[in-house]
């Protein structure tokens, strides 16, 4: 099976080399870095908007820039999706032409006549049509931006800090439908994102971008976790993801409890639906590590498992060392003071119980 | 209303009328072509292209007239082709006058064109070739839609100019009525000749009422056209 996406490339922007690989089968894919790390060229290169000095690109099996063999297939015959960080509508048109702009240009047989009314339910913009773009707001805007790449029968499609010029209401407005694209459209999407939030839950595979090399590439939760890719420059805090399926809400006291296979974990948060799946964050420096259960304290969850691994990235004077913790199957990052390690004898295989305070999970 | 006017009167309006028009839609598919090179071209010359289109606005408008008569009139190395291969003959024509009117308002109508081509976010350009637009298409339905209002305003100045050009016109086709005098022509024929001062003021406004016809037109159609096109 070819991978979905597979790029190898090297591009030179003035001063700034871009030498990036990756491939990935993820349905969400994240290039994650800070401002200036190269995911927008990158994403462009991929979109047909740049072509690389050198280099590969191969979609879906298909090759759409291979330098060394002379090929290289314009943005308009790549059928590949692009949402911008600006919405880009063209002013000129309503949403409604905005929206079939790329079925004009579809072969027939990709015009699906359902894929309109599915594509207007799922982003739920079916009465904005005879709208104009400039009477939408910036979250409206986005979500017909998405509409016309889906529309346009794309085989990928590439997300550029679609959320980025939204406030904070607009993108928790957006984010449950790129989940829903994400689970329902079949479509796999390359996501550009600085914030990890987003990535942490959105992303299936992530591919962390810095100074133009991709360091990393891989499971969002074990990427995520991993304590060498801490120290580098622009990237998350060591964390932990962990899938659950939301239990009780509690709403007397605010809490939703989330059954995950390291046990049950309640979270600071009301109006989650029962029985959906949810992802959780947890920072390794908010974990704390005991060896016995511990009666007496404030953190309302206490999660048993055994120390997996022992790294000490920052070397052998650092003041810290990250642990991982296998917790029913479920890693969970721990950051602590080398001293505790050597205080409370653990090594490999120790049992320990993982105290995590309720008001320190994220549920982005 | 034909009493008011003479007959001679009347032709010279309605012959202006057809110069005027016929010069703005034949320079039209030129203007935007240039435009375009202009705007976006990358190539050697460019400059020199630049100046040559800006030249007739800068040259007195006999200089225009006295050149073209050089290069299309029937001896000209241009006319002379013209007449054995197509049988067009500028000179002397109202085809001529057209050509005079063209080309005194081709600066004005590239000039407006290239700006409008200039302002068009090329990001949009770029969103639609994702979508699957081809670059032609790209132009035809995003760029030239979005640069309409520019577009209607260098018609209308290349008009407004065909109108009233005089000195590139007598020069290179005379002054025929019927044949190549338009309303400028005609007005200067009224005040060389004793007690033509009454024909030479009622064509004079003639001339302001479709001037300002034109202007009002063009203010209107660009409020219309920018209505529709409201900047996202």
């Amino acid at each position: 099976m070819n991978p979905v996406i597979d790029v190898a490339i090297r591009h030179r922007l003035g001063t700034f080399d871009l030498d990036a690989s990756f491939r990935s089968d993820g349905r969400l894919t994240a290039l994650f870095g800070r401002s200036g790390a190269g995911k927008t060229s990158l994403v462009n290169i991929i979109g047909g908007l740049i072509a690389p000095t050198i280099g590969r690109v191969v979609v879906d099996g298909e090759v759409l820039v291979d330098t060394q063999a002379g090929i290289f297939l314009p943005k308009h015959r790549r059928r590949i999706g692009y949402v911008f960080q600006e919405a880009r509508l063209f002013p000129h048109l309503s949403v409604r032409q905005n929206l079939l702009f790329g079925r004009w240009f579809a072969p027939r047989s990709a015009r699906a006549s359902s894929q309109f009314a599915d594509v207007l339910d799922l982003l739920g913009i079916g009465h904005l049509l005879a709208r104009r773009p400039g009477a939408l707001s910036g979250g409206e805007k986005q979500r017909v931006a998405i509409g016309r790449a889906l529309l346009s029968n794309p085989r990928l499609l590439l997300m550029d800090e679609p959320l980025a010029s939204l406030d904070e209401a607009r993108k928790a407005e957006i984010l449950p439908y790129i989940e829903r694209l994400r689970d329902e459209a079949g479509i796999p999407i390359v996501y550009v994102s600085h914030a990890v939030a987003e990535v942490a839950r959105l992303a299936t595979t992530v591919a962390i971008l810095e100074a133009g090399t991709v360091r990393a590439c891989g499971p969002t939760a074990a990427t995520l976790s991993r304590p060498d890719l801490a120290r580098l420059p622009g990237a998350p805090e060591t964390s932990s993801l962990i899938e659950g399926r939301v239990g009780a809400v509690d709403p007397g006291f605010g809490l939703t409890r989330i059954e995950t296979c390291a046990g049950l974990i309640e979270v600071v948060r009301t109006g989650l639906r029962p029985g959906e799946t949810i992802r959780i964050r947890i920072l390794a420096s908010d974990v704390m590590v005991a060896l016995a259960p511990v009666a007496g304290i404030s953190a309302l969850n206490q999660l048993h498992g055994t120390v997996a691994e022992i790294a000490t990235a920052g070397g052998p004077e650092s003041g810290t060392v990250d642990l991982r913790l296998d917790c029913g199957g479920a890693m969970l990052a721990a950051r602590l003071t080398r001293r505790s390690l050597v205080d409370l004898g653990l090594g490999v295989g120790s049992p320990v119980v993982a105290i995590v305070k309720s008001v320190s999970v994220e549920t982005p | 209303m034909t009493d008011w006017l003479s007959p001679e009167e009347w032709t010279a309006v309605r012959l202006s009328l057809l110069v005027a028009t016929t010069a703005m839609l034949v320079s039209l598919p030129f203007g935007l072509a240039v435009a375009w090179l202009l705007a976006r071209g990358r190539f050697w010359g460019k400059s020199i292209l630049d100046v040559a289109v800006h030249l007739p606005l800068i040259l007195p408008p006999v200089v225009t007239g006295y050149l073209l008569l050089i290069w299309f009139g029937r001896r000209g190395p241009v006319g002379q082709f013209l007449y054995e291969w197509f049988g067009i003959v500028l000179s002397f024509r109202w085809t001529g006058a057209v050509l005079a009117a063209a080309v005194m308002g081709f600066p004005l109508m590239v000039r407006a064109i290239r700006l409008s081509i200039e302002a068009v976010d090329r990001k949009l350009e770029d969103a639609a070739g994702t979508l699957g637009a081809s670059p032609a298409w790209v132009f035809i339905v995003v760029t030239l839609p979005l640069c309409l209002p520019g577009i209607l305003v260098g018609m209308i100045l290349s008009f407004a100019k065909a109108m009233g050009e005089f000195g590139a016109t007598i020069t290179f086709v005379s002054n025929i009525p019927g044949e190549t005098q338009t309303l400028p022509s005609a007005i200067y024929t009224f005040t060389q000749i004793p007690n033509g001062d009454a024909g030479a003021m009622r064509l004079t406004l003639i001339s302001i009422a479709i001037s300002v016809a034109a202007l009002v037109l063009s203010e209107w159609l660009a409020r219309l056209v920018g209505r529709r096109i409201a900047v996202e």
